[in-house]
């Protein structure tokens, strides 16, 4: 060891350390902020001030005698129904990349990942024109329906998993007997249980936080919490309190999803950017 | 296997031998586990591409169809507000994609040198990702608001005078660029599992072959975390394509209009800055309702989208399926 090395390392973990609080505290500072102005009153909100005089969290509640109970109840049917259709269609797709051999099986897989990449506005005129046609515009079904024909990014993260697992538990059980679907759900799925939750996660809060298809889609009867709190100050004209209050609530059961599931998720998030 | 194959089983006959049986079986099992997706890689996939190549020789407004071969194509070149959409969205890949990449990685790197305390400061710098994109970018624009944002307060009692974020034709980007810098947990994540990846044997040879810190990083680091560098980086480009959530909500809240019946926003504001592509479409497809001529924009995200995932591909083979034998 040179001399002075361990003031230098002293030092060297002084200056780490305190980097990695300050970053911390500017990430933690945005959320603070729309916390304290929430339980502001709304002359406060605009006054300036950091740190409320009163906490008026009848803010939270007050939020809710508008129109956000009906966003809340949009939102959740869109993110619900989409999941679960999502996952009845894609799990089996997923599966045939990853256990099957067949001829055009690498085609297929550049085909999900193309269709993966495809930035939703490009397909969304010709798509508008037939929701037209069979009058679903206005509603949220033009988002729900397609979930039934498999979603390519759900089916891309579920083979990257499934491929991981040994062959040779569903040769055991194909040896006792047991069909292909058997296999898949009885033997398979149970195994890849941490990247379902992770695909229909993603599912949820994917649409959970779409704002530009329901806003293409959807009328006001159908407006989801995304489009609503974008909406919502314009109504509420300069009441940031509320508005930092109803953002709050959009984000919160986003956190709670989190953090009852974090390692499943972050497992999820690896898997989609470390296999390559 | 030679000879069998000979011997072409028509469809529905129960002949053949017992391997060409189970072979077809095979074959029908695949089919029946393949076909939600390729059910819906034709629906949602091949016929609505081939549908905006046919629309976007047409002028269609829901109501008429008209065929105009290639005016739309020209109308291209001169519409100005495309333009101004296209280098909005050019600076955005300049400037937000590196900036997230880089910070992604200094932050990553923070995150491996300490110990007590990581899990927690990876919760709050992954934290903001999950925020909402229409929460956390109307929180912004609250919080960088001059006169009655807590980030201008503390900035003026610090003595650092702030721009007018949102409502400053030259700040408005830069704006938008710190909000995709708050968000940036899921290039973080990626990066520290990459980095963690990178095995400590190397970084203790090295130590000992007397590399400092700086050659440690250049000549271990660095090689090891480059495709995940290069997969963030044009996953990104992807996604900034496609950046349309946040410049909306920043321009509608800052501008104070929202699609109230009756109101009408143009986006873009202030003065255009945060106009980017898909905006220009959203306005000319599901607004204006010149379908045609929004059909001709989306092959143009088209192209460029599928120009870097081509790369994407080429880049990482290992994509397609070799674990599989």
């Amino acid at each position: 060891m040179i001399p002075g090395g361990r003031a230098r390392r002293a030092l060297l973990w002084l200056a780490v350390h305190a980097t990695a609080v300050a970053v911390g505290l500017m990430f933690l500072a945005p959320l603070a902020f729309m916390l304290l102005t929430a339980v502001m009153t709304d002359r406060q909100a605009l006054s300036g001030d950091l740190w409320p005089r009163g906490w008026h969290f009848a803010n939270f509640t007050e939020v809710f005698s508008g129109d956000m109970v009906r966003w809340t109840v949009n939102s959740t049917l869109y993110a619900g129904l989409s999941t679960l259709f999502m996952l009845v269609s894609s799990v089996p797709v997923a599966y045939a990349l990853a256990r099957f051999r067949f001829r055009g099986r690498n085609l297929a897989l550049v085909a999900v990942i193309s269709a993966m990449m495809l930035p939703p506005q490009v397909t969304m005129v010709p798509l508008y024109i037939v929701w037209a046609r069979f009058e679903l515009t206005g509603t949220l079904w033009p988002l729900i329906i397609p979930q039934l024909f498999g979603d390519a990014f759900s089916i891309f993260l579920l083979r990257q998993f499934l491929v991981t697992i040994p062959r040779e538990y569903a040769d055991a059980a194909r040896v006792d007997g047991c069909g292909e679907l058997r296999t898949m759900l009885r033997v398979v799925l149970p195994m890849a249980r941490p990247a379902l939750a992770a695909v229909a996660l993603f599912q949820f809060f994917y649409c959970w936080n779409d704002y530009f298809r329901p806003l293409v889609y959807a009328d006001p009867d159908h407006w989801t919490l995304a489009i609503g709190v974008a909406t919502f100050r314009a109504a509420h004209h300069v009441e940031w309190n509320l508005t930092m209050a109803a953002t709050l609530l959009t984000i919160l059961p986003v956190l709670v999803v989190f953090f009852l599931a974090q390692r499943v998720f972050i497992q999820g998030v690896t898997l989609t950017g470390v296999k390559g | 296997m030679a000879s069998g194959s000979l011997r072409l089983p028509l469809p529905g006959t129960r002949g053949g031998t017992a391997a060409a049986r189970a072979r077809r079986r095979r074959r029908l099992r695949t089919l029946a586990f393949l076909s939600p997706w390729l059910a819906g890689f034709g629906l949602f996939f091949v016929y609505p591409l081939a549908a905006t190549v046919y629309f976007s020789f047409t002028r269609y407004n829901l109501f008429t169809l008209e065929y105009v071969g290639l005016d739309n194509y020209t109308y291209l070149l001169h519409d100005r507000d495309a333009w101004t959409a296209m280098r909005n969205t050019l600076w955005l890949v300049a400037v937000l994609v590196p900036l997230r990449v880089l910070f992604g990685l200094g932050v990553a790197q923070l995150l491996t040198r300490i110990k007590r305390g990581a899990g927690v400061l990876r919760s709050i710098l992954y934290l903001p990702y999950l925020v909402p994109p229409v929460s956390a970018t109307v929180a912004f624009v609250f919080l960088l608001n001059p006169g009655t944002g807590p980030f201008q307060t503390v900035a003026a009692r610090l003595g650092i005078p702030l721009p007018d974020f949102f409502n400053d034709a030259a700040w408005a980007k830069p704006g938008l660029t710190l909000l995709g810098l708050w968000a940036v947990g899921d290039v973080m994540i990626i990066m520290l599992a990459a980095l963690l990846n990178v095995p400590a044997s190397l970084y203790e040879a090295a130590a000992i072959d007397g590399a400092g810190a700086c050659a440690r990083f250049r000549h271990i680091t660095l090689p090891t975390v480059s495709p995940v560098l290069a997969f963030s980086a044009v996953t990104g480009v992807i996604e900034t394509l496609q950046y349309f959530t946040q410049p909306m909500v920043a321009g509608k809240v800052a501008s104070g209009r929202a699609d109230l019946p009756g109101v009408q926003y143009s986006p873009g504001y202030p003065d255009g800055s945060t106009l980017t592509f898909p905006q220009w479409l959203y306005d000319q497809g599901f607004r204006q309702f010149n379908m045609g001529y929004a059909c001709v924009l989306a092959l143009v995200m088209f192209a460029t989208a599928m120009a870097f995932t081509v790369f994407l591909l080429r880049r990482f083979r290992a994509f397609a399926g070799e674990e599989a034998q």
